[in-house]
């Protein structure tokens, strides 16, 4: 009951000895992710935590492991080569938390993904999560509880602020995606709402967009025509002035584009529920489910 | 992170774009010199910020209020002279340069107070055929850099988008062969250009490719871009900003931007890891995410209330970096209360507890503090705030905090 990641995902880390990598390794393997194994070029042969085996390269760790997902703690100046040394060796899901990685270089990535199988989540993005089974990135795990609703959203804390409300009312969730901050990332809003549309396990979902973009104006188009499950909707920002980036390096109105109030009307258009308060995700969501 | 025009230009002139001779100058008599080495009897002045609308913009020591409201308004016509001024003399020049230098500039996209203009740029005048607007910019539909070309120089591009979007033309590149020349010409075609003046427009748009690419741009607009009556292609004014998070990588970038126009309270948030805007409400706010911050601001507003600003401590954030968030928040003049708005995940909530209590006794504490606290050791977090003896409110849900925080200064 979930998308994308479960108990039997293989789970590696690049960039696993690094303060970062280590400490969210341990907490990943605490929650019961199966993490086999992890990279770090020049470190190949020593284990982490006494017991995953550390590779030199994706590529040996794939064949020694048969891993078919990652998560990169990579800094941003090698967080680019990371991803596509991980697509190179055909890895399937490559979630990536790094933020800060010039959108330059990420140009170059998207380009290089095209017409190969990986699928990618991120970059600076807190990662994927389905309660109980497996938590990839950097969420707190106990906030979760296993259930039916997906979460999709472009932020970190406002996602586990979702999850929070739900879980205090008694909805699980079937998986959580947090699909990153930056303009350009490997997994939309589009993606995730289709992946949950056709999950018979995910019974309705929270959508959180914020400003900048039109990936939430998309999302809705597509979820007008095709999503058969009820959706609340959430848009952060729309007190933000026009022309800052606040904070997320994709989070901006530029030239009048990209508003709250124009993913608002999208959603709205889209017969996704809207709710204006960040406080009433959780009690809207119970309202509609009954 | 923004560039004045003649780093812009600078920069594009090392990847062949044409550009018009110019000096920069923080004096008059610079000023002046520049002029008169260029030659000639036409020289255009221009003030260097990085907001634009400076040709109609005006400047508040030498302008009524009414005018200042017009620039502010977006009128067509103003009286008096703006941040671009074309000189037919050297005593037009000091006189251009006089009244620009150390005055301040309010534009359309300045806002009220304007900014003050340390530096000019001393150009030659060029002899206007017809005007394009050309610019390189990421599409983050395609995940592509794209450039985008108009025949409506001069005016806003999104402007043109709404009037007459058959008049803009695009071109995605890919990153593996760049701007290809086909695509260059292209474009040029489509702006109507012929003979020389096709390759002359190619070899520049080429060039404002590969400067956007080197450089970590994320915008670089040529607007007006020229023709002259006697075929070359050159760039009147350029506007660029870079990627932050190139700036590890470009050093020379980072020398160059000029931060006199940045806020200083922004400026020492960013020294703390912490990301920081300021807005003209009254009520404070700190919180972790960026999403989160955002949401915090919509649902103080959805209650009444007024945001003084953004910051994002960081999923990170340190006791040290909680207790500067917090001075930086007191330190507006027009904050009366202060909301903590804090989920904590890695950010274990004893620590913003901690933050905050020891930023309390350091700072002061003369107006509301609402402190909500979710997630990662939140019972501790609370335990710690009820147990200082500080006059701290503290609220389970954002909607609370929000409530009490707008209703304390009610």
């Amino acid at each position: 009951m979930s998308v994308l990641v479960d108990k039997t995902t293989r789970l590696i880390c690049q960039g696993i000895t690094g303060s970062a990598g280590a400490f969210h390794c341990e907490q990943m393997m605490k929650y019961g992710t199966n993490l086999v194994g992890g990279v770090t070029p020049g470190k190949g042969g020593q284990t982490f935590n006494g017991s995953v085996p550390i590779f030199n390269t994706v590529a040996e760790a794939k064949s020694a492991t048969d891993a078919n997902a990652t998560v990169i703690f990579v800094p941003p100046p090698f967080a680019a080569d990371a991803i596509c040394e991980a697509v190179d060796c055909g890895i399937e899901l490559i979630v990536c938390i790094t933020e800060g990685i010039p959108a330059a270089d990420m140009v170059n990535v998207h380009a290089y993904m095209e017409g190969k199988g990986s699928r990618m989540i991120g970059p600076n993005c807190p990662g994927i999560i389905t309660p109980d089974g497996c938590k990839i990135g950097i969420m707190p795990g106990h906030i979760h509880k296993s259930g039916n609703i997906g979460v999709v959203s472009r932020s970190g804390t406002l996602t586990y602020e979702a999850v929070g409300q739900l879980t205090a009312i008694g909805l699980g969730q079937s998986t959580c995606i947090g699909i990153g901050g930056d303009p350009i990332i490997g997994t939309n809003h589009t993606d995730a709402l289709k992946l949950f549309n056709e999950d018979p396990d995910t019974h309705a979902v929270i959508m959180i967009g914020e400003i900048g973009g039109d990936a939430e104006e998309k999302a809705c188009a597509w979820a007008k025509e095709n999503m058969t499950k009820p959706v609340v909707g959430f848009i952060a920002g729309a007190t933000a002035p026009p022309g800052r980036r606040m904070g997320h390096a994709g989070a901006i109105i530029s030239g009048g584009k990209g508003t709250a109030e124009a993913k608002f009307a999208a959603m709205e258009d889209a017969g996704i529920h809207v709710v204006r308060s960040p406080a009433d995700m959780g009690r809207k969501l119970q309202e509609i489910m009954g | 992170m923004k560039l004045h025009e003649y780093q812009a230009k600078e920069l594009l002139a090392r990847y062949g774009v044409a550009v018009p001779a110019g000096f920069a100058a923080s004096n008059i008599d610079e000023a002046v010199g520049a002029a008169e080495k260029l030659g000639g009897g036409f020289w255009v002045v221009k003030a260097q910020v990085h907001a634009g609308g400076r040709g109609k913009g005006r400047f508040t020591e030498e302008s009524t209020p009414q005018v200042i409201q017009d620039v502010l308004a977006g009128a067509a016509d103003v009286p008096g002279k703006g941040g671009v001024q074309l000189c037919r003399s050297i005593e037009e020049v000091r006189a251009a340069a006089t009244s620009m230098l150390g005055n301040t500039l309010v534009t359309k996209q300045t806002g009220q107070d304007g900014v003050k203009v340390n530096t000019i740029y001393v150009t030659g005048g060029a002899d206007i055929e017809r005007e394009f607007y050309v610019a390189a910019l990421l599409d983050r539909q395609t995940s592509k850099v794209v450039l985008m070309a108009s025949t409506e120089g001069g005016t806003e591009i999104e402007e043109v988008a709404e009037e007459n979007p058959d008049a803009i033309f695009k071109v995605q590149i890919d990153p593996v062969t760049g701007l290809g020349g086909w695509q260059a010409r292209e474009l040029a075609f489509k702006l109507g250009l012929e003979g020389k003046s096709v390759r002359k427009a190619a070899k520049l748009l080429k060039g404002l490719y590969n400067c956007y690419v080197a450089t970590d741009a994320d915008m670089l607009e040529i607007n007006p871009l020229i023709l002259t009556p006697e075929g070359d292609v050159v760039a009147l004014d350029a506007k660029m900003s870079v990627d932050s998070n190139g700036a590890y990588r470009q050093k020379e970038i980072v020398e160059m931007h000029d931060a006199s126009e940045d806020d200083p309270s922004e400026v020492e948030a960013a020294a703390f890891g912490l990301n920081f805007i300021k807005l003209d409400g009254n009520i404070g706010c700190m919180v972790n995410g960026a999403g989160l911050a955002m949401a915090t601001m919509d649902i103080i507003k959805l209650y009444g209330g007024d945001p003084a600003n953004f910051l994002d401590v960081g999923g990170g954030a340190t006791k040290e970096a909680v207790t500067a968030a917090f001075k930086i928040i007191s330190k507006d003049e027009n904050v009366r209360a202060i909301m903590v708005n804090i989920f904590g995940g890695i950010m274990k909530c004893d620590v913003i507890a901690e933050g905050v209590i020891a930023a309390v006794k350091d700072v002061g504490l003369e107006m509301p503090l609402i402190v909500r606290l979710a997630g990662t050791n939140v019972d501790l977090g609370k335990q710690l705030l009820n147990d200082s003896g500080l006059a701290i409110s503290t609220a389970d849900t954002m909607a609370d905090a929000a409530k009490i925080a707008v209703e304390s200064i009610a």
